[in-house]
């Protein structure tokens, strides 16, 4: 466990947040790992996906969906929060592939912009879809932009960029390996419209996050995956639906 | 110097605190934080004859103070963890665990006890009588006292090791159930299992666990948990070990002070995977603020 000081939080959109935080994180964390967090007077953890990583900086992004989320919302720059961090696989970026696709939806997004760095270093230029529900939704589309990156944003409906979940940004589009992380519907989507290999970040209800508890379970065709420790990513051909 | 160790039945421990089943898994991800040998014991994860996956998810819905699982028994089955799991622990934990065991019918709990004949990292086994999370099994055997009374004799018939039974909580007496355990001449008794409870999300109109209910720990429970150590103290002999809702130093005292002569910890254990290092290392000054210099005076001191 680790004492992070919130050095700043920005609201994004009405109910996304940003928070970056100070405090001893690993510069090894892979993009597609996620820490977990404690909240006063909350008894379970909270886990979030790494957005951004830096010598001893952590950036999240997370939107107010329940009780945990709403209290990091009115978290004031200065307090502390408790992590355990270093959790789940994360996406592997030392796989064969020339022309990498990153596809997000909503808060499925955030460790798509942790992942598109580290592909940057490795000398990669990936594509990226950013699919939203609506125009007030949208939030990143200049930060991927700004890493000089070919960015399509959808929108469900049509009030934004592209008319249609994140699949319509696939359209004409030449990859040849797919990182992905959002709902699970989009992701099905995804599975379903293309061919091409990738790999597949999922979200589940966790009691620890560090696969002592087995609550958070699924089924592969590699046999069963704790989606906090073997996952959150599962590689497309071990998914079963 | 406070002396902490304690013995259960012939298992002699340096300490009470043993993290319980389902909330450590065979103690791999927990050693991954701190060097797990300062344990008294820990329990395995629950193991039955045949591999199960378990419930469909979500299995985790939190509450106030605690949080509902709804695992059913996810387990490799009692050969694979008899051939592969208890064989690497000893890579990382040097002492005798507690195997819990669980099963659907008799045959069942007798074919995995059996298996544990002349394990020799296994120093005592927990039969978990109590599971609320499976259906045609598990907790329905312990809430009928013939029952309870049977699975102990026929385990106790092949076992090489104590037997301890794991008891429900959502029984009319529990004190009922601990007899019968004991009349079917359990070693002891771990009390208690989790709590039945259910919680709805209130935007989809649908329980937020997919088995519908799960079972309730956490310190939410810890006072019923306390009663029922109490109660089951009062009514038989054989040593308890006290199980629900401790998350401190204090709260393995009270446990004691009420009957226990061990104590478990579970749920903690996945919101602070330190948390039973920090209990053990908060102990001896809790009871030397006490003025207690072995921890065995306290027992059922509370009487």
């Amino acid at each position: 466990m680790e004492i992070f000081i919130i050095k700043n939080i920005n609201q994004l959109t009405y109910d996304t947040f940003e928070m970056i935080l100070e405090g001893n994180i690993k510069e090894s964390t892979r993009p597609g790992q996620f820490v977990n967090i404690q909240i006063d007077g909350l008894f379970l953890r909270r886990p979030l996906s790494v957005c951004d990583v830096k010598k001893n900086e952590l950036t999240l992004i997370f939107k107010v969906v329940g009780e945990g989320t709403a209290r990091m919302s009115k978290m004031k720059v200065g307090d502390s929060l408790d992590l355990l961090c270093d959790l789940g696989n994360g996406y592997n970026i030392s796989v064969k592939m020339e022309r990498p696709l990153l596809i997000g939806g909503g808060v499925g997004i955030p460790p798509l912009y942790y992942l598109a760095k580290k592909l940057i270093e490795k000398g990669f230029s990936p594509q990226v879809i950013l699919g939203f529900n609506k125009k007030e939704d949208v939030f990143y589309e200049k930060e991927f932009s700004d890493l000089g990156l070919d960015v399509a944003v959808c929108c469900v409906d049509g009030s934004y960029g592209l008319k249609g979940f994140a699949t319509a940004g696939m359209k004409g589009k030449d990859f040849d390996y797919i990182f992905t992380c959002g709902p699970e519907p989009m992701l099905k989507a995804v599975y379903d419209t293309s061919e091409i290999n990738g790999q597949f970040s999922f979200e589940e209800r966790m009691g620890c996050g560090f696969g002592a508890c087995m609550g958070c379970t699924c089924k592969t065709k590699n046999g069963y995956k704790r989606i906090c420790k073997e996952g959150p990513v599962l590689l497309k051909k071990e998914i079963i639906w | 110097m406070v002396d902490l160790k304690v013995n259960l039945s012939g298992l002699e421990m340096d300490n009470p605190i043993i993290p319980a089943s389902g909330c450590f898994g065979f103690g791999k991800e927990v050693a991954k934080y701190y060097d797990i040998n300062i344990l008294g014991s820990f329990c395995t994860k629950g193991t039955t004859k045949h591999e199960r996956f378990g419930n469909p998810t979500p299995r985790i819905a939190e509450t106030p103070s605690g949080m509902l699982n709804s695992i059913g028994l996810q387990n490799p089955g009692i050969d694979h963890v008899v051939e592969n799991e208890l064989v690497e622990i000893k890579k990382y934990f040097k002492k005798p665990v507690i195997a819990n065991i669980s099963g659907f019918s008799v045959e069942e709990y007798v074919y995995c006890v059996e298996k544990l004949r002349g394990i020799d990292n296994v120093g005592l086994i927990e039969i978990n009588v109590s599971c609320p999370n499976v259906k045609d099994g598990g907790m329905t055997f312990g809430t009928d006292t013939s029952l309870i009374e049977e699975v102990t004799r026929e385990v106790l018939k092949v076992a090489d090791k104590p037997v301890y039974i794991k008891l429900s909580p959502n029984v009319t007496d529990i004190a009922e159930m601990a007899k019968a355990a004991e009349a079917g001449g359990a070693h002891g008794l771990s009390v208690i299992n989790t709590l039945l409870g259910m919680r709805i999300d209130i935007k989809k109109r649908k329980p937020i666990l997919a088995n519908i209910t799960g079972g309730l720990s956490g310190p939410a429970i810890f006072p019923v948990s306390l009663k029922m150590v109490y109660q089951v103290y009062k009514a038989v002999k054989i040593p308890i070990m006290g199980i629900g809702g401790v998350s401190s130093a204090k709260d393995v005292i009270e446990m004691m002070m009420a009957g226990a002569r061990a104590v478990q910890v579970g749920s903690m254990n996945l919101i602070n995977p330190y948390a039973c290092k920090e209990i053990i290392e908060n102990l001896p000054k809790e009871l030397l603020a006490l003025k207690v210099n072995n921890i065995n005076e306290i027992v059922g001191g509370a009487h």
